[in-house]
């Protein structure tokens, strides 16, 4: 205990159970069971502060409060789970949606609009991967830098000024309906969640993921390219950031360079709700998933008792700090009574 | 080791130089006495919070909360102001600096007992703080014509020819030389950040010890809040928004390692400068000041690119790959 310091590898020193715990009981005692009864208590609890809550149309609508942020989280969990981070990706989606704005200017269809804005967002994310994986640079320090470089850079592009005048099929992303009330972008966020999941958790290089966050040099050894695979995780947040530009700017039909601003602490609150470890090398996207329905079902409860944004961020914050302190709080009470 | 300290402050010190001499060339007025005392006077906000936040990056620690810091206890000091327009300059200091540390204590406290990352911690604490400036202040502004002569004379009041804002960096800038030179707590920053692990056996406790950085960077931020809301007579909720990356930014490009236990006063002191001298010529060359974060977001990551590169080790790396992993 006396040596702990914040980099102190999580798995060291980490006892071998002589038996494991079967599925069910691991099941029981899961983050993710945990998170599924807040999420049901929030519903309950809105349902009763609002008339308004029970509504199919009302609680369709709710779904934009975290689907956009949600394909970006999904992401951001693989790379946090590999032991880095990415702190642009807010930035990304100003750039990205910046050049499908400047495309549609030059006459740009629907069709080469969301090429663009996956191409700058892949190329954002080869970026940051390039100069972490490349240059062998700390993660949060460069994606503090590109988080302004790209931002800065819609900056330049656009001033004070605002792009619109999109297309109109191009609406369809941020607006439209599939089947009846469940929104296009609901149906691409379910369809992310399971490829994510199945990536995370049934694929070779999701457990690859796994080892590099939890012994980058032991992944080494046992044949695992670490670099590839943070470049690979680097250039999957960029290209995800892109999708996210796409399905907003189609929702706002227009462009700021102040676009999703701060959403970086949202997204990271999100992974780590989702019982992601911010040190790397244990999560689950099931995990993540559930935790973007309580913070949507969260924000839009606040919403529809007209509370203003900012104070909900109050507690998204101390969401986000009392999350991780009390399992830890629970675990010294314990070890107290133990000893 | 200490040859690269000293040869990576004169190269940020040389292309200081070069820059002014740049600016110089075309727009020679940039660098009268006057001007440049402006410079320096705009910077010194940048300065103080630098200095605060390089103790906690030596410690291996981050602190994002700097600036939503500085705007709540910004906004309480102008508040409390306009209640009690009586109230004494050197009592608001003082309460700005003991709100600050206060905050910066709850920081520590999160990082040193609950061993929470802290990075996560002052995520947070960022949210949380800016909330509660919303919630004291009702979403209102405080202006000039609501704050008394005294409040907002303050820091402007010119002392020896230099306003009192820039007195206080330079006193800031004084007691870190000393703080960072001459004293256990601030060898302790850099044992602690250089190697957790041996600190413990030479009977530094880590914890503590980041506490106290995240304590000082916290009374810091409340000390600049008061300065800042005085001397723009004005606070509301987003005040100095986004101004935690300027500030990671100032330490990153002076030279102060992100993993710990490597950096200097001077080299804060100069990244911060560069950024401050950045920021006043864009105006004067003809650049629209939009280019500044797209010029900070490139100045960190050449920083930081370089800063890697000088401090690889000279040796024979037989191992690189593995290297590179870590």
């Amino acid at each position: 205990m006396s040596l702990a310091s914040p980099d102190t590898q999580p798995g060291a020193g980490r006892l071998l159970p002589d038996r494991l715990k079967s599925p069910l009981q691991r099941f029981l005692t899961s983050w993710e069971l945990l998170l599924l009864f807040v999420a049901i208590g929030v519903f309950i609890l809105n349902s009763f502060a609002s008339p308004y809550f029970l509504d199919p149309w009302n609680l369709s609508d709710a779904t934009f409060n975290f689907t956009e942020k949600a394909m970006i989280a999904f992401a951001m969990a693989l790379l946090i789970i590999s032991g880095e981070i990415d702190l642009s990706v807010a930035s990304i989606i100003a750039l990205a949606s910046t050049a499908m704005g400047f495309a549609v200017q030059l006459g740009a269809d629907t069709g080469l609009l969301v090429v663009i804005g996956l191409c700058v967002g892949l190329a954002c994310g080869a970026f940051n991967g390039f100069l972490v994986t490349g240059l062998g640079l700390p993660s949060i320090v460069v994606t503090i830098g590109t988080m302004s470089l790209f931002r800065g850079i819609a900056y330049i592009v656009l001033g004070d000024k605002a792009y619109t005048g999109y297309p109109a099929d191009f609406a369809f992303f941020g607006q439209g309906y599939v089947w009846w009330v469940i929104t296009f972008e609901f149906v691409l966020f379910a369809l992310i969640a399971f490829l994510f999941a199945v990536l995370l958790h049934f694929t070779n290089f999701g457990r690859s993921v796994y080892v590099v966050g939890n012994n980058p040099v032991g992944a080494l050894f046992s044949g695992i390219r670490v670099p590839r695979v943070k470049f690979a995780l680097f250039l999957l947040t960029g290209l995800m950031s892109g999708v996210a530009a796409i399905c907003l700017t189609s929702r706002l039909g227009a462009t700021r360079p102040s676009i999703a601003f701060g959403w970086e602490l949202e997204v990271v609150t999100m992974v780590v709700l989702g019982g992601v470890s911010i040190l790397g090398g244990s999560g689950s996207i099931p995990g993540v998933v559930i935790a973007a329905f309580v913070m949507g079902m969260v924000t839009f409860g606040f919403g529809l008792l007209n509370v203003p944004g900012i104070v909900m961020s109050i507690f998204i914050g101390l969401l986000l700090i009392a999350v991780i302190a009390l399992p830890r709080i629970a675990l010294q009470l314990l070890a107290k009574r133990k000893a | 080791m200490v040859s690269s300290f000293k040869s990576r402050e004169a190269i940020l010190g040389a292309a200081i130089l070069a820059l002014v001499l740049a600016i110089a060339v075309r727009f020679p007025a940039f660098v009268a006495p006057s001007n440049l005392a402006n410079v320096f006077n705009d910077t010194a906000p940048l300065i103080i919070l630098a200095l605060g936040q390089m103790v906690v990056i030596l410690t291996r620690c981050i602190d994002l909360s700097v600036a939503a810091n500085l705007a709540l206890t910004g906004m309480v000091v102008a508040m409390l102001n306009t209640l009690m327009p009586n109230l004494p300059v050197t009592t608001i200091l003082l309460i700005a600096v003991a709100l600050g540390a206060l905050m910066g204590l709850i920081n520590g406290l999160l990082v040193w007992k609950l061993k929470i990352p802290p990075i996560v911690v002052t995520l947070g604490t960022m949210t949380i703080y800016r909330g509660m400036i919303f919630l004291i202040s009702d979403g209102q502004w405080i202006n000039a014509h609501e704050m008394s002569d005294a409040f907002k004379g303050f820091p402007r009041a010119s002392v020896l020819g230099l306003p009192m804002l820039s007195w206080i960096a330079i006193f800031v800038v004084v007691f870190f030389v000393i703080l960072i030179g001459r004293t256990s707590l601030g060898r302790a920053f850099f044992a602690v950040g250089g190697n957790p692990h041996a600190a413990v056996y030479t009977g530094i406790n880590v914890g503590q010890t980041q506490c106290a950085a995240f304590v000082l960077s916290g009374a810091l931020a409340g000390l600049t809040g008061y300065l800042w809301v005085a001397r723009y007579a004005v606070a509301y909720v987003d005040i100095a928004g986004g101004f935690e990356l300027e500030v990671v930014a100032a330490c990153v490009i002076g030279g102060i390692s992100i993993a710990g236990g490597i950096g200097s006063v001077g080299g804060a002191v100069l990244g911060a400068l560069f950024l401050g001298i950045v920021k006043n010529a864009l105006p004067v060359i003809n650049i629209s000041p939009f280019w500044q974060l797209a010029i900070s977001g490139s100045a960190i990551i050449i920083a930081v690119a370089f800063n890697a590169t000088s401090n690889r080790p000279k040796g024979r790396v037989i191992l690189k790959k593995a290297e590179h992993a870590l």
